[in-house]
């Protein structure tokens, strides 16, 4: 007897509801259905919004001391035991986990065990990173509305009765960012990727195990006008995407945009003679997770050495090839969708017909940029070496291992670079590390041969989520 | 009554209804004496005789498609039967589209479609004498006067609040998603206020509209019994969603498909079995529906196949053969209630393979 397809539900404030549309997520290079996805109609968003009062009171009837500790708890979960998936009772287990969410999202097995690692550590690290995020406030001042800072009076109210979360599809870590507003008291409202519901609902069911009031969750796979719903009607939101998703967003407050990262590695200088020494993390940066994230380097800014940096990292880069998805040496990504890789191979060439670029990895590539392996799409490293910052190729991102080159002289890369969510900066040039410190359009900056994938648990990212979510009140107080 | 019948004798006779019906309706419209300018040309220009030559409905098929152009643009006075030379008519226009709308002319159609639409309701939830709300088109559209005309036909009178689906169509054309969604909420305030100082028990609207009304008040709380909704196709989902949240399961939700070309087609009562899906029936005989191949579209498709919609109507006021509906559809089964042909989970042509915007209002 054939084991049915598990049916992941619409969470209605932690409540299964099996929707009538409903889509199937199948195996990207065989088709076979893996699963069906319920699918909320924007009305149903609309509907369950105006509730979110009692969701957010049921959190707040916790206090943050036990959350992190449900958090811990539903970390080990998360890593170890099978969970729920579904309706039905069907349960999943990690390997499990791992093998669905390959099938559909394209990740190898081993990139998807390093994101449920990273999901892990932010579960775990809760502490820190909620240490990083209110600068150590004690979080008592949450559950009481009033505390004390640094022998100051504090008084805190949450923004929101729930975080909206439109989540993006090319990898499981993004989910790391939502996580902390549970232990914030925060109610999360969130809308998975198309094909990428495995790791945020189990999430959720890691958390509920652990003891986190259901009413907490809601997950709903919805269209855009249910995605732009729960962005318009949640008082605090997070889009994830490329330009185009996010573009409306952006100007708006009470939106966090997690767009393209256009992240750098910038060499300074008086570094530069040292280049070599650092190809390992240059490497690293842009290949790490499949190129897929937001905080992989597409751009080496460096002020000279730009042809023979990208040579050599074109010889290391260039040969990596697509792997069967269960390789442990499998460092590439598939595409569901084939279109993308033909788009993204189109662009690139379309590129390279620019003047003042030259794919270098073509000359250690044997075939084409664009593969297919095992009925899977694949786009393998591409390293382009620019003679200019204002080259087409020089500042874009594309989800895969993607990296230009370029010379920059040095007193010029702040005024050339543009917005980068990460820019490692390798120098011991103080008077560089104090621009580079002042600069408004570096989000997060690495000083020395940090690979720019890298974090720290006590360093907000994208922005401070606790700073998003909790508004701070002058407070006084007769006879206090 | 077909339900004294044997399902089968019943779809017999509704076939030999539907017969006759095609046949007189030809008669009508290709006779000198009483026919229609626009069909009397057409057959001069054409080498056979409808009038004589058809027989049956299944005749029509040597009719080619009828092309909705054509009700653009050719002027009203050619598609007035001989028969009704003189009389004053309504003209009806099509739904949301820009530009030079279709235009059917009506004399007692509506009223027709609607006197009959008004013995499927049951009056637990559309009681006679009960005020009603029109939410949604008005304007040009024959549903104006039509929903008037039934609350008339069961003794009640009826408020009007429009929408016009044009000014959304152009919002939406450019992209203008908060000026479509500040006009809803400017008739949706219409509605709640006129439900707040009246006493309404029965209400026409949309899908879109009606979710838009929930989210602003309780509709049963405000004292709405039972819902006519039409004017855009609707998935099971949101039917359940409509039936179940929406209504709270307390107001009775009556969904229907047609247009100004069809008129209505009613739905037959929902059993668990069907799961939410939504089967309709063409008001026959004075209108039939096929599911046809869309590669073959003389081929009607199997039962439970899918297949593009098609529409004949046969009034003496309006005969239009074969016209290739926007809809797609599934071939159903008949039923007691309708003892012919329906058509299940319509949606817009092509939904599958592209994307369709539709459903504006």
């Amino acid at each position: 007897m054939s084991v049915p397809l598990p049916h992941i539900p619409v969470l209605r404030f932690g409540q299964p509801y099996e929707s009538l549309d409903v889509s199937e997520l199948a195996d990207y290079r065989t088709g076979r259905p893996l699963a069906k996805l319920s699918i909320a109609n924007p009305g149903l968003v609309r509907r369950d919004l105006r509730k979110v009062g009692s969701a957010a009171a049921a959190l707040r009837a916790l206090s943050c001391a036990k959350l992190i500790e449900i958090c811990a708890k539903a970390g080990e979960l998360f890593l170890k035991e099978a969970l729920p998936l579904g309706v039905g009772g069907q349960t999943q287990s990690p390997d499990d986990y791992v093998e669905r969410l390959s099938a559909t999202s394209g990740l190898p097995h081993n990139l998807c065990r390093a994101n449920m690692l990273k999901i892990h550590q932010v579960f775990v690290e809760m502490p820190t990173v909620l240490k990083g995020l209110t600068r150590g406030l004690d979080l008592r001042a949450l559950d009481n509305g009033l505390g004390e800072q640094s022998g100051v009076p504090v008084s805190y109210f949450a923004a929101t009765d729930a975080l909206g979360v439109v989540l993006p599809s090319n990898s499981p870590g993004v989910n790391s960012l939502w996580i902390p507003a549970i232990a914030l008291k925060v109610p999360v409202i969130l809308k998975p990727g198309g094909t990428e519901p495995w790791t945020p609902y189990r999430v959720i069911q890691a958390l509920i195990a652990a003891g986190c009031p259901k009413e907490a969750f809601g997950f709903y796979p919805t269209d855009h006008e249910g995605a732009s719903t729960i962005l318009e009607r949640c008082a605090r939101g997070m889009i994830f995407g490329d330009d185009t998703t996010t573009e409306r967003y952006r100007n708006n407050p009470a939106v966090s945009v997690h767009g393209a990262g256009r992240s750098k590695i910038v060499i300074g200088e008086d570094q530069i003679e040292h280049w070599r020494e650092h190809l390992d993390v240059l490497a690293e940066s842009i290949l790490a997770n499949g190129g897929r994230s937001c905080v992989n380097a597409s751009a080496v800014v460096v002020p000279k050495y730009g042809r023979e940096i990208a040579q050599a990292l074109a010889e290391r880069l260039g040969p990596i090839d697509a792997r069967a998805a269960t390789d442990p040496q499998a460092q590439l990504s598939g595409f569901a969708n084939p279109k993308m890789t033909e788009w993204l191979d189109e662009t690139l060439e379309e590129g390279l017909r620019e003047p003042g670029a030259e794919d270098v990895t073509a000359r250690f590539r044997s075939g084409p940029r664009k593969v297919t392996f095992d009925g899977g799409h694949y786009m393998r490293p591409t390293v382009v070496f620019c003679a200019s910052f204002e080259h087409p190729l020089a500042n874009r991102e594309f989800l895969f291992p993607y990296a230009s080159v370029v010379e920059v002289p040095q007193a010029k890369v702040l005024a050339t670079i543009g917005p980068s969510l990460v820019v490692t900066a390798i120098t011991k040039d103080e008077a560089f590390v104090r621009q580079l410190l002042a600069a408004p359009h570096i989000d997060r900056l690495n000083i020395g041969p940090i690979p720019t994938p890298k974090v720290r648990w006590d360093q907000p990212h994208e922005g401070n989520l606790f700073e998003f979510l909790y508004t701070r009140r002058a407070f006084q107080r007769v006879g206090a | 009554m077909p339900q004294t019948k044997t399902p089968l004798a019943a779809s017999a006779a509704a076939m030999q209804a539907l017969d006759a019906q095609a046949v007189a309706i030809v008669k009508w419209h290709f006779s000198p004496e009483t026919g229609t300018p626009f069909w009397l040309e057409w057959a001069k220009r054409n080498a056979w005789n409808p009038a004589k030559e058809v027989s049956s409905f299944a005749d029509l098929s040597r009719f080619p498609h009828f092309q909705d152009e054509w009700l653009r643009d050719e002027p009203n006075e050619r598609w007035v039967p001989k028969a009704f030379a003189g009389k004053p008519f309504h003209v009806f226009e099509t739904g949301g589209t820009t530009g030079m709308p279709k235009q059917r002319l009506s004399w007692e159609d509506h009223k027709t479609d609607y006197t009959e639409f008004s013995r499927t309701l049951d009056e637990r939830y559309f009681p006679r004498g009960a005020y009603w709300l029109m939410l949604g088109p008005t304007g040009p559209r024959r549903l104006r006067l039509a929903i008037e005309h039934l609350a008339g036909v069961r003794g009640g009178s009826c408020y009007h609040v429009d929408l016009d689906p044009r000014w959304v169509v152009k919002c939406l054309g450019k992209r203008d998603v908060e000026t479509a969604n500040r006009y809803k909420e400017h008739v949706i305030d219409q509605a709640v206020t006129l439900l707040k100082n009246r006493k309404v028990q029965c209400l026409f609207t949309t899908p879109k509209l009606l979710e838009a009304l929930g989210e602003r008040l309780s509709v049963p709380d405000a004292g709405i019994r039972g819902v006519f909704c039409g004017g855009t196709s609707m998935t099971p989902q949101m039917i359940r969603f409509l039936t179940e949240e929406v209504l709270e399961n307390r107001a009775q939700f009556v969904p229907t498909y047609g247009n100004t070309l069809m008129g209505l087609a009613c739905s037959r009562p929902l059993k668990p079995e069907d799961n939410w899906s939504v089967t309709y029936y063409a008001p026959q005989p004075r209108a039939a529906l096929r599911v046809v191949d869309p590669k073959d579209t003389v081929r009607t498709v199997g039962y439970g196949e899918c297949g593009r919609v098609e529409l004949t109507t046969l009034t003496k006021e309006f005969f239009m053969p074969r016209f290739l509906e926007r809809d797609e559809a599934i071939r159903r089964e008949p039923c007691d209630l309708y003892p012919w042909d329906g058509v299940g989970d319509v949606r817009p042509f092509g939904m599958l393979e592209k994307k369709v915007v539709e459903g504006v209002y």
